[in-house]
């Protein structure tokens, strides 16, 4: 196997782009990243995308974009795991140049949230869910989660409040990354006064869907240097499975899924918890984040919330968090999300984060991007080339 | 000449089974919003009972079956036939009694088919089944009353027409709760009350629906019945008639004889309304539910346009092993939650929501 | 829904209708075709009682559109007696009366209409017991 480096990255703004396209938006974002690497071609193109068909009709994702950004004729293939259809691209781009099979790739997420109604929108999300089983009895997909929430509450005896500082620090480092959907920092009030959506989910503990995309050129660590973008070595990129349906796991408190890929992404990066500089944790939902942190091993179960607070996970915490907004004040543009974080993963490595958000020279660092409720993980970790 | 019917072999009841919905509209609410409160002092009902969004006579079906075969503790694919009578079936083409059928474990086997005579469809039915497991074609036969009545918002039967019913499972008298001794149907065309196709609400005569309707057949059906059998009304422990108010069943009673006290177990128009097709027969799931072994027990429906099915039963020893397999009826009368106008109308679909 | 979809699951919903391993004896709903336990394909049908306990509940005030009719309603997590915990609506109960770990009992209920002229479906739910 070949190491694999980053040498390109590109993100449109996360937010309701009603004069874009899905094709113009993962165009932008491939050639971005192009552009950012000095490419002019690729061996080959992975499209994560949840949506495209119910919601704008659109399959055959791989050869539109090809042709889009002028490359029609290379190997193009949509890649679907829900919400984890962005990471799950990455690695296939990360396995084809690793293989040797191909000597590179661009991986795109893209979605585009806004072209039917919100009901239309919900229905399409709740299919990353058990269609027999959730979906088609009236789980929402905000209602399974809030499920999770509901007993881990009661398990453990949390507050919804305690959840708050979580979606907090997102909003306040949002608030500095211009390609975010929120610019707005929000409190503790707030978030108590929030509309329930699925109780005890509130909107702020939801993150906002909305359009936009984001991609990596990734290429044989070896021919790095060619290029023109900042190289970053991918040390892992590893995928997790658990059941889709809640109810079939043992512990729906705790995401085996989270727990496999983060074993074997730590395995094959050869990293334990302390090296991790900052966590882009998949935060969909609040109670997403805590489960994720225990299981990843951050903290005991039951126990992440006691990591809710500045010293923590603030910037300059033990282990920040959703440094550029996360999910939650970014956008979670569901297929396009887990390139999201490795875009802004690769930035905070390159020291060129916005000033008010660049942790202090990071050497690696973690992207969780979850399809599901749990139910596909895709743990990437990423390094500054020594 | 003897006209009542009885079935060749001696059955009856083996397994009885009701089901009443949770939520109550209060008279009072109705008498609100259509006449400022002025007819409080003479309301027809106090409440009537009212289905959950989630539910049809298709779910109350279900429901009340499944308290009859736990009553029975029959095996559900030895039921030859299911039979629901209604005037609220939830489909106008696509059976009540197949869905009812599958989700009772009772199909394939079985012959399925829906009733309808307005609110005697119920009667109809089990009238059939007496007849199906009487004449040997089947074992046992399953036979439902059931409706979620509807009534035009500002009309008189809005404050009666509610929601429940009953289910009867129908088998060998040596396994009966209940054995018939006969029965006798009345019918002549007598239009007190109708729906024609596509329409929402029905159509009534008013005053119309009285004499020459309910007293009439009612009267016809049950003096016939008893006359034929030799019986007279102090024979019976109890006596149910079809109760579309409180005040028609007490009236009919005291014509043909009975007394306050043979028609008060069965009697809950007051506090559920008029059932329509469910009404007698869950009445007859209440006194079912008090009866001793040796009573005789008249059970007489009235449906509009129009007809009268009387039926006399005598109650067997094993009455008093079945009864607590279920819910009773008045576990489903009291289980009452009272829900205002608005919450109603939404439920009813009588405001649209898109 | 598709009416094939739900004709073809209408005897899990109507009357939850799962397996059992015939080696390990462990119970699944929905049937599966390998027994999550031991691997085993050697399943036979099994019918749950339909009584269970509640886990974990949520209601829902912004539903996917063949349900806004009617929100606000509560979804469930029940342990099933038999072993199996299953995702499912209450019926018959407000939010404030909700609590985990009650006993609750399937019933057969409207799941959702295709508007005005599609199918009815039908299936399971759960609610306190009425006796």
């Amino acid at each position: 196997m070949r190491e694999v480096a980053i040498v390109g990255i590109g993100q449109t703004p996360v937010e309701e782009h009603w004069d874009i396209s899905l094709r113009e938006l993962a165009a932008k974002a491939v050639l971005n990243a192009m552009d950012d690497a000095g490419a002019e071609d690729v061996d080959a193109l992975y499209v994560g995308n949840m949506l495209s068909g119910i919601l704008t009709n659109q399959e055959n994702l791989g050869a539109l974009i090809a042709e889009c950004v002028g490359l029609s004729g290379i190997e193009a293939v949509k890649i679907e795991a829900a919400c984890g259809s962005a990471a799950a691209a990455f690695r296939q781009a990360v396995l084809g140049v690793a293989s040797g099979m191909i000597d590179s790739a661009v991986a795109v997420g893209v979605e585009k949230l806004t072209e039917m109604s919100g009901r239309a929108t919900t229905h399409g999300l709740a299919t990353a869910s058990d269609g027999d089983y959730e979906m088609a009895i009236g789980l929402s997909f905000v209602a399974i989660n809030a499920l999770l929430m509901r007993r881990y509450m009661h398990e453990y005896g949390w507050e919804k409040n305690d959840f708050a500082p979580f979606v907090i620090n997102a909003h306040r480092n949002a608030a500095h990354n211009p390609n975010a959907m929120f610019q707005n920092q929000i409190n503790q009030e707030q978030y108590n006064l929030a509309k329930v959506v699925a109780d005890p989910i509130n909107l702020l503990d939801s993150s906002p869907i909305g359009d936009g995309a984001a991609a990596v050129l990734v290429v044989p660590a070896e021919d790095a240097d060619k290029y023109d973008g900042q190289v970053i070595t991918v040390a892992a990129c590893e995928i997790g499975t658990d059941t889709i349906a809640l109810d079939n796991r043992e512990d729906p408190l705790w995401l085996k899924g989270v727990e496999r890929s983060t074993a074997k992404a730590f395995r094959t990066a050869g990293v334990r918890h302390q090296d991790i500089d900052l966590f882009e944790v998949h935060d969909a939902f609040s109670i997403i984040t805590a489960l994720s942190l225990e299981a990843c091993g951050f903290a005991e179960k039951g126990q992440a919330l006691r990591m809710a607070n500045d010293e923590s996970i603030g910037l300059k915490g033990k282990l920040p968090l959703t440094t550029m907004g996360g999910l939650k004040g970014r956008g979670h543009p569901v297929g396009a999300t887990g390139l999201y974080q490795i875009v802004e993963a690769a930035t905070q490595l390159r020291g060129d984060a916005p000033d008010a958000l660049q942790i202090d020279a990071p050497n690696c660092v973690m992207a969780q991007n979850i399809g599901g409720s749990g139910a596909n993980v895709i743990t990437s970790i990423l390094k500054r080339r020594d | 000449m003897k006209m009542s019917m009885k079935p060749s072999l001696p059955v009856g009841i083996v397994g009885y089974g009701a089901y009443v919905p949770r939520y109550r509209l209060p008279a009072t609410e109705i008498a609100r919003l259509w006449r400022g409160g002025q007819d409080n002092a003479k309301l027809p009902v106090k409440q009537k009972s009212l289905p959950g969004p989630d539910e049809d006579t298709i779910t109350m079906s279900i429901e009340a079956a499944h308290n009859a075969l736990k009553r029975a503790e029959v095996d559900p694919a030895l039921i030859r036939s299911v039979w629901a009578g209604s005037e609220s079936h939830p489909y106008a083409v696509k059976p009540s009694s197949t869905i009812v059928a599958q989700a009772l474990g009772i199909a394939p086997h079985t012959t399925a088919a829906d009733f309808e005579f307005a609110c005697k469809a119920g009667t109809e039915a089990m009238q059939a089944a007496l007849g199906f497991a009487g004449s040997g074609m089947a074992q046992y036969a399953l036979a439902i009353a059931m409706d979620t009545a509807q009534g035009r918002p500002g009309d008189a039967l809005e404050y009666t027409a509610a929601a429940g019913g009953a289910a009867f499972i129908v088998g060998p008298a040596k396994d009966a709760v209940a054995i018939l001794e006969g029965s006798f149907s009345y019918t002549t065309d007598t239009p007190d009350f109708f729906r024609r196709s596509y329409q929402k609400y029905p159509e009534h005569g008013n005053r119309f629906t009285g004499e020459p309707a309910y007293f009439h057949h009612i009267s016809n059906s049950v003096s016939i019945l008893m006359e034929d059998l030799g019986l007279t009304p102090k024979d019976f422990a109890s006596a149910v008639f079809h109760q579309p108010n409180t005040k028609f069943p007490k009236k009919v009673a005291s014509q043909l004889g009975f007394t306050s006290a043979q028609i008060h177990t069965g009697l809950l128009a007051p506090v559920i309304g008029n059932t329509y097709a469910g009404a007698s027969p869950l009445g007859f799931t209440a006194v079912l539910d008090a009866a001793k072994p040796g009573d005789r027990l008249l059970l007489a429906s009235f449906g509009s346009g129009a007809g009268s099915d009387a039926f006399s039963f005598v109650v067997t020893d094993k009455i008093e092993g079945i009864r607590d397999r279920a819910p009773s009826t008045s576990d489903y009368v009291e289980r009452s939650v009272e829900v205002d106008y608005a919450t109603y109308a939404r439920w009813r679909k009588k405001i649209r929501h898109h | 829904m598709d009416i094939p979809r739900s004709w073809r699951l209408r005897n899990q919903r109507y009357l939850l209708e799962g397996n059992a391993c015939t080696s390990c004896d462990k119970k699944h709903f929905p049937p599966v075709l390998v027994c999550s336990e031991c691997k085993s394909r050697d399943l036979r049908p099994f019918t749950f009682s339909g009584k269970g306990k509640l886990y974990s509940y949520s209601t829902v005030y912004q539903a996917p559109g063949q349900f806004e009719a009617f929100v606000p309603y509560i979804v469930a997590l029940v342990d099933l007696e038999e072993g199996p915990r299953i995702t499912t609506q209450l019926t018959d109960i407000s939010p404030d009366e909700v609590r985990i770990g009650m006993p609750v009992e399937k019933v057969i209920r409207k799941i959702s209409e295709e508007g005005e002229r599609g199918l009815i479906l039908y299936g399971y739910k759960f609610r306190p017991p009425v006796d």
